[in-house]
């Protein structure tokens, strides 16, 4: 929303306007509202694949699970928050990604320019995007686990429970 | 005259479900122990507080219908139907503490799955959960494909005449060897066995398909957990699609056709009679619908024109027959090309294979090879008597084991089995209707849940409707235990209230 009232109200501008400032500015907004617009989501892709396939698309998302080299190449697959796609990408770019998803940890955060393929020739008709170049937008990191204290102090009450409920059985079938 | 219960009927359902219990909690410690080992503390404290809720629970059972009378059929087949539910609540207690799972509900379904090796599965944000958790999602499939009473009775119970009438009321009517304890003991070893093997040829290929060696072991684990007791979950969210591996999925295929097979023929094979894999009506039986549903798929998806090639063709469309039809739900598409890129025949064909299941006492699901079996040559051999001259003497027999001589109690039990399936698969599809489904998209969720498949066209999520939820639920209950020790539970609690 707040997008569309930036771009409208430059858009305003210029129709009034040609100052060189206002002119460059309703460029730089078209060119964001461009680049986020082309960003698609793995829903998206999935639910209309034959529309997307063999195009070239913008995927953001956490790279997670394992970065799987083969050979020159390698697979990552890259979670959005609803799905996770596969991207296969040359080993170098691979190498630009220091965190994956897991429990302990957060992963790169990546934006994937590539091709979508609906269901890749190459792989045994997988549903992937061949990378063509990545961009980091957020660097992982290490997710430090705390002690969930009021989990710890219900394991203690249980405890005594059980302990109780166990001199209760021994005390019946003495 | 329906008689009410007596309370030493209520005293064994108690004790005896209170020991299954008691089982339960102790199995939660190996999740546990992961979970310490990798340094997941959480994880570690969800286990615990559940492994202690499901002990204090069973205590007080055990100790309040303390008996030493043996169970009746009516007993086994409640203490059965009873702590599958028992377990279903007590193991989803840890999976609910996760967070991972958006209600109790939810959490409920998937330990439900678990148990019932069906695999359809409402987890949010599987890639982040901790190994403990992800492991427990696996293990509950481990026991409960080979059956939470055959754990019972294979490792907490000392020997009792009961012990048969609770593992019949399993759906496993088979002995593998005369003693029922004994059986139990040999379709765990055979297990473990397979398990040991089948994580070190996963793990080599995970390695070399460049996964971390922890991960690649910890992965193959899971995946022979899953595929040989034809469940179908796995550690990430994209299933089997993550691995992005042919060695994977034909490694997964070999595992998912050994868990869809007879644990008898697992002994025979262990034992040296080979030969009985070939002759065994069971294996016929899955050749001939694994090759007519893997026509009709064929047929469906070159309508689409969805996987031009042969490679393409094996990978998704063969895959996908051999998951569905194993009742594993493995899967190498997403949830939704199932409806955009199969098309009606195809679908209509994985349908049939899911319905159909595997062989009888295996730890698929389903209608089951052996049943399919009796009925098509009883329906051969009643064209026989029509077709031959009235004098004619027509033998009916068929090869499983040994010859058996076709009797008519036997057509009847597998009929009656079989129909009760199909009123389930749509029971299953009028609810999906209810709630604005498609009635193709209906019949697919509701058979993969009644057969304990886990293929989803997508259907199955965190945002569906909970009476859904509890419909595939109960469903897959009963799918798993084969309905009798289910129509026996709700013929209990009618005598109960109704009874004199």
């Amino acid at each position: 929303m707040k997008r569309a009232i930036i771009l409208i109200f430059f858009c305003g501008a210029a129709c009034f306007a040609d100052s060189p400032a206002v002119l460059s500015g309703v460029a730089l907004a078209k060119t964001e509202a461009s680049a986020k617009a082309g960003q698609i989501s793995s829903t998206a892709l999935i639910n209309n694949a034959r529309e997307y396939d063999g195009k070239s698309v913008v995927y953001v998302g956490e790279a997670v699970g394992d970065v799987m080299v083969r050979g020159d190449f390698a697979w990552v697959n890259i979670n959005d928050g609803e799905n996770a796609i596969g991207v296969w990408m040359s080993k170098e770019l691979a190498g630009e990604i220091k965190f994956t998803g897991s429990y302990h940890s957060k992963g790169d955060r990546l934006e994937i320019t590539g091709v979508f393929q609906r269901n890749c020739i190459q792989h045994g008709g997988d549903m992937d995007i061949h990378a063509q170049s990545i961009r980091k937008i957020s660097p992982g990191r290490v997710v430090g686990e705390e002690l969930d204290t009021s989990k710890r102090n219900f394991v203690f009450i249980l405890l005594v429970v059980l302990c109780l409920v166990f001199v209760f059985v021994r005390r019946q079938r003495s | 005259m329906i008689l009410k219960p007596q309370l030493q009927d209520f005293k064994n359902i108690g004790y005896y479900s209170g020991r299954i219990i008691i089982g339960i909690s102790l199995t939660m410690l190996v999740p546990m122990v992961i979970g310490l080992l990798f340094g997941e503390i959480n994880p570690a404290l969800d286990f615990l507080i559940a492994a202690e809720i499901a002990l204090i629970i069973g205590l007080i059972l055990t100790r309040l219908c303390f008996t030493k009378k043996d169970l009746n059929w009516m007993q086994g087949m409640i203490v059965v139907s009873l702590s599958w539910l028992a377990a279903m609540l007590v193991a989803a207690i840890p999976l609910y503490l996760s967070g991972h799972w958006g209600s109790y509900l939810d959490a409920c379904f998937e330990t439900m799955s678990g148990f019932a090796t069906t695999g359809l599965t409402l987890a949010q944000d599987l890639d982040h959960l901790s190994y403990a958790h992800n492991l427990w999602r696996h293990l509950i499939m481990f026991i409960g494909g080979q059956g939470i009473v055959v754990v019972a009775v294979s490792f907490f119970m000392k020997g009792f005449s009961g012990a048969f009438k609770m593992y019949v009321g399993e759906a496993r009517d088979e002995r593998v060897l005369p003693n029922v304890i004994h059986t139990s003991r040999f379709i765990w070893l055979v297990s473990i066995v397979y398990l040991i093997l089948s994580t070190l040829v996963l793990g080599t290929v995970g390695i070399a398909n460049g996964m971390k060696p922890v991960n690649a072991f910890f992965h193959g684990a899971c995946l022979f957990m899953a595929a040989f007791d034809t469940g179908g979950f796995t550690p990430q969210s994209q299933n089997i699609l993550y691995y992005h591996s042919l060695a994977f999925e034909v490694i997964t295929i070999v595992i998912m056709l050994l868990g869809a097979m007879n644990f008898n023929l697992h002994y025979r094979i262990w034992t040296g009679g080979r030969r009985e894999i070939w002759k065994n009506i069971e294996t016929r039986t899955l050749c001939i619908t694994i090759a007519i549903t893997f026509l009709i798929v064929v047929i469906g998806l070159s309508q689409v024109g969805s996987y031009p090639r042969a490679l393409i063709m094996f990978r998704k469309g063969f895959y996908q027959l051999i998951s569905g039809h194993t009742g594993t739900g493995y899967a190498t598409i997403y949830a939704r090309q199932f409806i955009d890129e199969w098309g009606n025949l195809a679908l209509v064909g994985l349908i049939i294979a899911m319905a159909l299941g595997g062989g009888a006492c295996s730890t698929t699901g389903g209608i089951k090879m052996l049943r399919l079996g009796i009925i098509a040559e009883a329906l051969k051999q009643d064209i026989k008597r029509i077709i031959l001259p009235e004098r004619a003497v027509v033998e009916q027999r068929l090869h499983h084991l040994k010859e058996i001589f076709l009797e008519d109690k036997q057509v009847r039990a597998a009929l009656l089995i079989t129909v009760s399936y199909l009123v389930l698969y749509g029971i299953g599809t009028l609810v999906g209707m209810f709630y604005g489904y498609s009635f193709l998209e209906s019949l697919f969720e509701s058979t993969s849940a009644a057969a304990n498949v886990g293929l989803s066209c997508g259907i199955t999520a965190p945002s569906m409707a909970a009476g859904l939820k509890l419909t595939y639920i109960v469903q897959m209950w009963a799918g798993r235990l084969e309905f009798m020790s289910v129509f026996t539970l709700i013929g209990f609690f009618v005598a109960a209230v109704k009874g004199k």
